[in-house]
């Protein structure tokens, strides 16, 4: 069975203002060549598609970075590139592009409905304007409030809101009260992430030497329990681990991650699959328009998968949505079943109260959704 | 050759070894000397050439002995043949140390110019004065800033009470003073004596197993001459050979024909075990071989055991092959089959100290890749029973009932600590703290004070070394021996995990301490252990009483939660890295329990 990508995700590594917390490839849009990145960008889009050509576009999605922090030409010209290239149905496409309060001003948003973007993931992170400080980000919360406003007003409906917990200097108060003001924003989707340390951030930084207030595992725990009961009761479905949506307001780009599907991933530093291959550009700026320049791919790193990877990535990546992973479609991709491959994982994991298996599925129990990785580092290691 | 030219060539001969603090420079005067005599072009040279094994080189310490021969052409227009016999610098090794001086004529006393004399250089010299050596002080390091030539020397004079005044004020490092030294171990150091034609004497002062030529015995003619094809005997072991190969190091390998009266080289003669060429034996000829061995032979006994286990156990053949391939080369090591509830098949191990044991442990993790788990070191207890009869208990878990004892005696040694008198107080902390009984405490000078305890061995066995550097700035050296066993209110400690004994966690400790090293073994535990799905009750107990308790509370959030822009190799490599932690650790009924929690029963930290 021949897999053709069914997603697009364009990486566009510029930022005012660096997270003290973020580890993508990023650098300060001051000073950096951008019209050069975006001819590399379009360049590089070409290629990928005559190289690994699509049939039918499921998802765009433009992270970074902040995209928004283009400026309006440079937006204009990047969404053409878009347009041109993948030319998406855009009554069915999920066209998203994410969105930071701070610098996303009316100009910008009508820009984007202009080209077709139909979905905004904003990066709200916290609604304590002292949390957001320590963060480093640029945006207020009344920043928040007002943009949401104006791209309703663009007839922008399809809002998602990106929250943050585990965050240093974080109190469940706090907590608690970003998500009332998220959900008394009405979006009809909520993504909520914990924060994990990573190198060559500020927060590793302080963490080594010894001066990062986490709140530790038990806060922690009693945050994402607060999230998922809150959720619940306000009518949005936990479908993945992080993501809740209102019915019909799943994203589309977020399930061909976990569904195993494969995507583009074009930019510096854009992991992609495609082809039966995990790669990463390079991410330095000047590597990667050079590469393209010479007319090379600007790989970084590519691993081929295995059948054994694909199953396990099949399995470990499913289990993250509540729905879990559907036995026949195992089947359908690896023509084995599931239980032929994971008899003894799935009997301890069921035995452990961490999964549920029925004839349909394998998901994960509540508790499972707590120790999800107890269970997903199971399925690897297949020989 | 005959008599004569034997004679004559005796006469040129030098056996040295050098004695030296860790640090003090010894590797590298070593180094100077080999290029002095030209036994290496400088290209062949390796950095500190005399360590032949990584891990050696790694630890800046020499395990194994070596000896190596080399020529000078001496300012009186001869050539000599010296021989330089490589000695390990460290406590556990102190009889091998004393061998290897058995089987020299004299020794160059390398002293750091700015730190003078340490507890184990002491030990070093009395032993090389109690075989008669000729000592040569070195003051070596004279060109650091902080230098004090003359204070060494009269430390030199007034501690060892040897004449320093002809010291050789020298830095290997610069290469200052290397022909001095070089010119007094010929005018100074005496030639071998010995006749040629005697019964044949030569001392085994070390021996390693090479796979395809057997055991290679290093050895030190005395008396007589050994020949290739000669039928030689052991004189501990009684056992006969026939020599294959004789030769020099120099340090490449080079065969003889013969070896005589000095020469300082090794044999083989398809010898298949370390054990049948024990350091300190003498080897004579077969037949008309010398009645009277060569003094100082004593079987090694090791001081520390502890258990050894295969993380994995389906490794446990790979674990016993790797202990006969150490123990090939080492005959101080000791094993014998073990079982424990807890850690299944494993074995027991004596060392001779605890640096010997880290030693075995990490080439068995690196060189034949098992991962192991340690247990606390143990000491040898006698254990007198009520009934009247007495045990040796070498592993804790192995203690009998407190009901069934009468007594436990326990090892004392004398433990000699060399300090600045700044340190003196913290010094007696660490040795009170231990258990150890103040004996004396003398002036070395206005500084330098020797500070005497008595302490069992088992407070010696695990950190106190470190303890000791730590809180003397790194300045304290340590030399101790053992004095005898002692009777001690001792207690067997239980560790239980989740309601269940874990017979490898147990440790024999004193009753008055009991409960303050209950609760510290406790803490760090639960420190060590991670969360689990359930909750974990840890605890110790003593008999039936318990003295210390906590939880590790059950695990509650493991998942990966973060925002990843669709990169899964690196959400992959994540679950790898957790998953591959998990199998270096052991399963202990329901419970995982790192590698590093198996020792740390008797790790006390500073707060405890």
């Amino acid at each position: 069975m021949v897999n053709m990508a069914k997603a697009v995700y364009i990486h566009i590594p510029f930022c005012e203002q660096i997270c003290h917390y973020c580890d993508f490839n990023k650098f300060l849009i001051e000073g950096q060549p951008v019209d050069d990145y975006l001819n590399a960008m379009e360049n590089e889009t070409k290629r990928l598609i005559k190289e690994h050509p699509f049939e039918n576009i499921t998802s765009i999605y433009i992270g970074g970075g902040t995209p928004t922090a283009l400026n309006e030409k440079q937006l204009e010209r990047m969404l053409h590139i878009v347009q041109q290239s993948f030319q998406p149905d855009l009554s069915k496409v999920e066209y998203t592009v994410e969105a930071n309060p701070a610098v996303t001003d009316r100009g910008k948003l009508g820009i984007l409905k202009k080209a077709g973007v139909n979905r905004l993931s904003i990066g709200v992170q916290a609604f304590q304007d002292d949390l957001l400080k320590a963060l480093n980000r640029t945006h207020r919360s009344a920043d928040v409030i007002k943009m949401i406003e104006t791209a309703q007003q663009y007839g922008l409906e399809d809002l998602s809101i990106d929250l943050m917990f585990g965050l240093p200097g974080q109190t469940l108060e706090m907590f608690q009260d970003s998500v009332q003001k998220a959900l008394h924003l009405n979006v009809p989707h909520i993504s909520a992430y914990s924060l994990q340390i990573e190198k060559q951030t500020v927060f590793f930084n302080r963490q080594r030497s010894g001066k990062l207030p986490l709140p530790g595992e038990d806060l922690e725990a009693d945050m994402f329990e607060y999230l998922i009961k809150s959720m619940k009761l306000n009518g949005y479905t936990q479908y993945e681990v992080s993501n809740f949506g209102r019915e019909g307001y799943e994203s589309k780009h977020n399930l061909v991650y976990w569904n195993n599907d494969e995507y583009y991933g074009i930019g510096a530093g854009a992991h992609g699959y495609l082809s039966q291959n995990r790669y990463q550009n390079v991410k330095p700026l000047p590597h990667y328009i050079r590469k393209i320049k010479n007319g090379e791919l600007p790989l970084r790193e590519q691993t081929h998968l295995t059948k054994d990877e694909r199953m396990e990535e099949e399995v470990f990546l499913g289990l993250r949505k509540m729905e879990g992973v559907s036995k026949e479609t195992f089947y359908r991709k690896f023509s084995i079943e599931l239980e032929d491959v994971f008899s003894e994982q799935i009997r301890k994991l069921v035995q452990r109260e961490l999964i549920i298996s029925t004839s349909e599925s394998i998901r994960l129990t509540e508790r499972g959704t707590f120790l999800g990785n107890e269970v997903f580092q199971e399925f690897i290691g297949l020989d | 050759m005959d008599k004569k030219d034997r004679l004559d060539r005796q006469s040129r001969i030098r056996n040295f070894s050098i004695i030296a603090h860790i640090d003090h420079g010894k590797s590298t005067l070593a180094d100077r000397i080999l290029e002095k005599t030209s036994a290496l072009t400088h290209r062949e040279m390796k950095e500190q050439m005399l360590d032949a094994m990584d891990l050696e080189r790694e630890r800046g310490i020499t395990i194994k002995l070596n000896a190596v021969q080399l020529t000078y052409q001496a300012k009186d227009g001869q050539e000599y043949i010296f021989h330089l016999i490589d000695t390990p610098g460290h406590v556990d090794f102190t009889y091998e140390v004393s061998r290897s001086l058995a089987a020299c004529e004299g020794a160059l006393l390398i002293v750091d110019a700015a730190q003078g004399i340490e507890a184990q250089t002491l030990a070093n010299v009395y032993l090389a004065l109690e075989n008669d050596l000729e000592i040569l002080p070195v003051i070596n390091k004279i060109d650091l800033p902080s230098a004090e030539p003359e204070r060494v020397r009269k430390e030199v004079e007034d501690v060892i009470g040897l004449d320093a005044s002809e010291a050789v004020l020298a830095s290997a490092k610069s290469g200052i003073g290397i022909e001095e030294i070089l010119e007094q171990i010929v005018e100074k150091v005496p030639p071998p004596q010995g006749d040629p034609e005697a019964p044949l004497k030569a001392l085994i002062f070390d021996s390693l197993y090479d796979p395809y030529r057997g055991v290679v015995a290093y050895i030190r003619v005395t008396e007589g001459t050994v020949k290739v094809g000669q039928n030689i005997k052991m004189m501990a072991t009684g056992k006969e050979f026939e020599v294959n190969e004789l030769g020099v190091f120099t340090p490449k390998p080079v065969m003889k024909d013969e070896l005589t009266v000095g020469d300082v080289g090794f044999l083989t003669a398809s010898i298949k075990n370390v054990g049948d060429t024990r350091v300190g034996d003498t080897v004579t000829s077969a037949k008309g071989g010398a009645t009277e061995p060569l003094p100082g032979y004593r079987r090694m006994n090791p001081m520390v055991y502890c258990g050894l286990y295969p993380v994995d156990s389906a490794k446990y053949n790979d674990l016993r092959e790797a202990l006969e391939r150490l123990e090939l080369n080492d005959s101080s090591l000791q094993y014998e089959p073990e079982t424990s509830q807890a850690l299944g098949f494993g074995f027991r191990c004596g060392f001779l100290g605890l640096l010997h044991m880290e030693i075995i442990q990490e080439r068995i993790e690196r060189e034949f890749a098992i991962d192991l788990i340690t247990t606390a070191p143990s000491v040898i207890y006698h254990v007198y029973l009520t009934k009247g009869d007495h045990l040796v208990v070498d592993n804790p878990s192995n203690m009998p009932d407190p009901q069934l004892i009468d007594y436990v005696e326990e090892p004392y040694v004398k433990a000699s600590i060399m300090t600045p008198n700044d340190y003196v107080g913290a010094v007696m902390e660490i040795c009170q703290k231990k258990r150890g009984n103040f004996i004396t405490m003398e002036y070395l000078d206005d500084i330098r004070v020797n500070v005497i305890y008595e302490i069992p061995l088992s407070e010696i066995v695990y950190d106190f070394f470190d303890q000791l550097k730590s809180s003397t700035k790194g300045y304290a050296s340590l030399d101790y021996e053992l004095i005898g066993y002692r009777q001690s209110k001792l207690v067997k400690m239980d560790i239980l995990l989740n309601a269940e004994k874990i017979d490898a966690l147990s440790v024999i400790v004193h009753r008055d301490f009991a409960h303050d090293r209950g609760k510290a073994v406790v803490e760090k535990l639960k420190e060590l252990i991670p969360r689990h799905q359930f909750e974990i009750p840890i605890q110790a107990a003593i008999g039936t009483k318990f003295v210390a308790r906590s939880n590790i509370k059950a695990l509650r959030k493991n998942v990966l939660a973060k925002c990843y822009g669709g990169d899964i190799s690196r959400k992959r490599k994540l679950l790898e890295k957790q998953k591959e932690g998990k199998k270096r650790m052991k399963t202990v009924g329901n419970v995982e329990v790192p590698q590093e929690a198996f020792m740390s029963v008797l790790r006390m930290d500073s707060d405890d």
